[in-house]
């Protein structure tokens, strides 16, 4: 059962779990802001040795220092925090690469992170459903524009405007893990300018 | 819709010993006309006419997928078995006319696989072989281990040593070598999938060692075909055919439906496709679960039976069929 | 030839026209005077000569039109046409399936030669004659589901079949009813039915999905599917709903019976030997209000479905706003009398 209580959705809406630990000799995590208290939660149930095998991907975000020293007293064998996914990504890509089967992946923190790292893991190989997930801190969702295809972050609201091409977009529970984003559709196609108005739905 | 296959009309073109216990089989079409081709794993349903009985077994096909011309399946005697394979190596001649399924895959390959690795034994060989022959001609990362009793059993192997010398590794029972399947497991790199056909040992020797150490399920892929196994007769009543039949000692529920003309659909006739799952109205005994379709807690709960392994022991059986 | 194509368009001016020969064979997707969501398989196999069930792929009058509206629609966006790497082998299985099937029953419009691996193609209505190398990806214009879909009417998906379910991993997508290749791409059957109302709740995919694992070579599958479009628009893209979208709020009860169109999708489902994938053509075909209506069971039953559909089903499809414009155009054309079963016009 997710930490964060979602409404009921689609199928093909992600839903998220709480980490257990799993088999394997090499284990990679990657986390954003509040997802470091997964690891940390992971980290009261888990064995000594745990962290040993384990390579710690952060981006601590709005948190700043927040979990970083907690995070490095887990003495992973393995720790980078940085300033963004993008500012990441190259290492995620290398690690993936040099990688062998068994190797175990864990993904914290918004769904946003949770997508981008998930797509990296199932591009290498490993298939989604043997990925683990557990969704904290915030709800805001990354957005694919299904007109110009532009994505827009951390949209706390709906209809919301795309930061590319402008149109006025309203945000649907259908999910792609290739975009790792939610679908954003134009809501006054039929009788444009009629917007109706903007509701935070997403912290 | 009702399944049963689309059938195909093929000539004996060649049988031809492989070994002691091993003999291959040639099939063209009886018209003359090209085969279809199929995917590696796939195996075909050959009709057995035996004493006015007729038998039905799945046999992997071993040939070229691309090759139009001809299939070809290996039959493995069996003289404990129920009689299929005993039908094959005693009655099959060339120029016999068969009739044999449509090919149909239920061990097919994972074409996004960055490596396939393959691990056979015995006659589990077959599938891996068309497997093969499909990834050779696309450029595919493949690598074969393959067990077999003894040199002059192990079916194949030293043609396939001698057309992929770097991707075929042959161990021989008989000289105590064995797979070193941990260090086997733990250097594959990230996208690689495993294949087990052969002995139920082994399939799941592979599969508790490759989950212990932190493979995918998804990334497993196994064929074990179950030949049905003889056992005691038993009676079955058949609430919607308003019929009640026999099963016979040497004959699976699935034969006995068949033999009465009662409609029964099936793919695999070995308990893994799901095809022939048939729901339990009545049930005063034991059913003998023995198909890897349904799960334990649906064994458990009686309600449903795989007519095409599967047996009754008991006072009364009712399906709804 | 024995088929006058047709030299229309779908977008602009919308020329687009059916012909009486094309009206009656089109095909009316109720059977009965209502209509919900079912498992509405059967076999694809050879029916009524003449109608679009004769042949496994039918081509018709459109068929040249057709292919040149693809064109531009795939100039504009690239993306409706995409296949993942491990897809090339299904394109390969479906050019040779679409090849050897219109070779076979439209022998005046298409042949196909073969001399080993060295396949010579003549595809007469578009002009093509092309001579490749089969399996052979250097040897085409472009991959090979590409390169036969961009000949071949209809829309295509090309399923996977992994791990008890089926991955939309390839597609040529350019006439659908308002869902995205692009964002669906990689999506498994429950994950690309997600936004359809009812039908999961009904059991219906867990028992479709059920039907196509064990979908076999050499017993294809079909059933019909429609919708409602305004304007004779192949491109009703959520990618451009926000041009096509404001053609739904223009019309009157003068001319909805020119501009309203059923849309109907012949769905077939062809399990591919080589590459063990499923194909999905989904070919659409349109007819304007006003020539449903010179088949009178048509406009008889055509008013008794829409006036009785739930409106979750009117919403989904997108035509809510304009149904009862539709239930009164459609009114006066049924008398209330009884209809007979099956899709077909009564003989006269
Ligand atoms: C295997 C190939 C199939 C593909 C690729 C496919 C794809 C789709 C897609 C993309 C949609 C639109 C969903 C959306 O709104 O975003 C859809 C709708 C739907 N599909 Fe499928 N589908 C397939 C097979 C089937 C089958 C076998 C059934 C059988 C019952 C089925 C039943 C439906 C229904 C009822 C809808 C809603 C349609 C409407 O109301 O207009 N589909 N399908
Ligand atoms: S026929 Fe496949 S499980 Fe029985």
């Amino acid at each position: 059962m997710s930490k964060t209580d979602f409404p009921l959705s689609i199928d093909s809406r992600p839903v998220y779990g709480v980490f257990e630990m799993r088999a394997g000799k090499h284990h990679l995590m990657i986390a954003d802001a509040e997802g470091a208290e997964a690891l940390l939660d992971l980290a009261t149930a888990a064995p000594a040795d745990l962290w040993a095998k384990t390579h710690i991907i952060y981006i601590p975000k709005t948190t700043g220092k927040k979990y970083l020293g907690k995070l490095q007293a887990l003495s992973p064998d393995q720790f980078y925090a940085g300033p963004s996914y993008e500012a990441a990504k190259q290492r995620i890509a290398d690690t993936f690469s040099k990688a062998h089967m068994g190797l175990q992946v864990y993904l914290a923190g918004t769904e946003g992170l949770m997508g981008q790292a998930m797509y990296a893991a199932t591009s290498a190989g490993i298939p989604h459903t043997a990925i683990q997930t557990e969704h904290r801190g915030s709800t805001a969702r990354r957005m694919q524009c299904v007109h110009c295809k532009g994505i827009t972050e951390d949209v706390t609201h709906d209809p919301f405007i795309c930061s590319h091409c402008g149109l006025n977009l309203f945000v649907r529970d259908h999910y792609s893990r290739r975009m790792a984003a939610f679908q954003g559709v134009c809501i006054d196609a039929e009788d444009p300018g009629n917007v109706p108005k903007s509701v935070g739905l997403f912290k | 819709m009702s399944a049963g296959t689309a059938k195909l009309n093929v000539t004996v073109a060649e049988v031809k010993p492989i070994n002691d216990l091993v003999t291959r089989f040639k099939f063209i079409r009886t018209d003359g006309g090209e085969l279809p081709t199929f995917s590696g794993g796939a195996h075909t349903v050959v009709e057995m006419q035996d004493d006015g009985f007729t038998r039905l077994n799945p046999y992997s096909l071993m040939s070229d997928p691309a090759d139009r011309d001809a299939y070809m399946i290996s039959v493995r005697r069996d003289d404990q078995g129920r009689g299929g394979s005993k039908f094959m190596h005693s009655k099959v001649a060339e120029g016999l006319e068969m009739v044999i399924s449509n090919p149909v895959n239920l061990f097919s390959l994972d074409l996004r696989a960055k490596k396939h690795l393959m691990i056979a034994g015995g006659i589990g060989i077959t599938p891996f072989m068309a497997q093969m022959q499909q990834l050779a001609a696309t450029n595919g990362h493949f690598e074969l281990h393959y067990s077999v009793r003894t040199a002059s059993l192990g079916s194949y192997a030293e043609q396939l040593s001698e057309r992929f010398p770097n991707r075929v590794n042959i161990y021989h029972d008989d000289l105590g070598q064995a797979i070193d399947l941990e260090n086997l497991l733990i250097g594959q790199p990230l996208g690689t999938h495993i294949y087990i056909c052969g002995p139920k040992g082994m399939i799941d020797w592979v599969r508790g060692k490759a989950a212990a150490l932190g493979w995918p399920r998804e990334a497993i892929h196994y064929e074990e075909f179950l030949a049905p196994a003889s056992g005691k007769p038993f009676e079955v009543r058949l609430a919607i055919s308003n019929k009640t039949i026999q099963v016979g000692e040497n004959q699976s529920l699935l034969e006995a439906l068949e033999a009465n003309d009662v409609d029964a659909p099936y793919l695999c006739r070995g308990g893994a496709c799901g095809q022939c799952e048939t729901a339990v109205v009545e049930c005063d005994g034991e059913l003998i679960h023995r198909d890897h379709w349904l799960s334990d807690e649906q064994h458990r709960a009686g309600k449903l039976i795989m007519p095409c392994v599967s047996r009754f022991d008991g006072k009364t059986l009712v399906l709804d069929r | 030839m024995t088929i006058q194509f047709n030299d229309e368009t779908f977008r602009d001016d919308f020329s687009f026209k059916n012909s009486p020969a094309a009206i009656k064979r089109f095909p009316f997707p109720f059977h009965e005077d209502s209509y919900m969501y079912s498992v509405n398989l059967e076999p694809h196999t050879k029916t009524r000569p003449g109608s679009p069930f004769e042949f496994a792929f039918d081509v018709d009058e459109h068929y040249v039109s057709e292919m040149k509206d693809r064109a531009v629609t795939l100039a504009d966006d690239p993306l409706r046409c995409q296949s993942l790497p491990h897809m090339t082998l299904a394109g390969w299985d479906l050019l040779e399936y679409i090849m050897e099937a219109k070779a076979r029953d439209y022998p005046d419009l298409f042949s196909l030669t073969k001399d080993g691996n060295i396949w010579h193609w003549e595809n007469k209505p578009l002009e093509i004659d092309q001579t490749f190398i089969f399996l052979d990806e250097s040897t085409l214009p472009y991959g090979p589901m590409e390169y036969i879909t961009r000949q071949t009417q209809g829309d295509f998906a090309l399923l996977d079949q992994r791990d008890d379910n089926l991955w939309l991993d390839a597609g040529m997508i350019t006439s659908q009813a308002d869902w995205s290749l692009d964002f669906n791409v990689g999506m498994n059957f429950f994950e690309w039915h997600a936004p359809v109302p009812k039908a999961n709740e009904m059991g219906i995919f867990v028992r479709a999905l059920k039907f196509l694992l064990n979908l076999q070579q050499g017993a294809p599958a079909r059933r019909l599917n429609w919708t409602m479009t305004v304007n004779p628009l192949l491109d009703t893209s959520p990618e451009n709903y926000h041009k096509w979208g404001p053609m739904k709020t223009g019309l009157t009860i003068e001319n909805i019976g020119s501009k309203q169109y059923l849309r109907v999708e012949l769905q077939t489902l062809f399990r591919l030997p080589r590459s063990n994938a499923i194909a999905f053509p989904i070919r659409a075909y349109l007819c304007r209000f006003e020539d449903l209506m010179t088949v009178p069971k048509w406009g008889r039953r055509l008013h008794r479905v829409l006036r009785d559909i739930p409106d979750e089903l009117a919403t989904y499809k997108g035509f809510i706003d304009n149904k009862p414009l539709m239930l009164e155009y459609l009114s006066r054309f049924d008398d209330g009398a009884p209809t007979s079963d099956g899709i077909w016009p009564d003989e006269a």
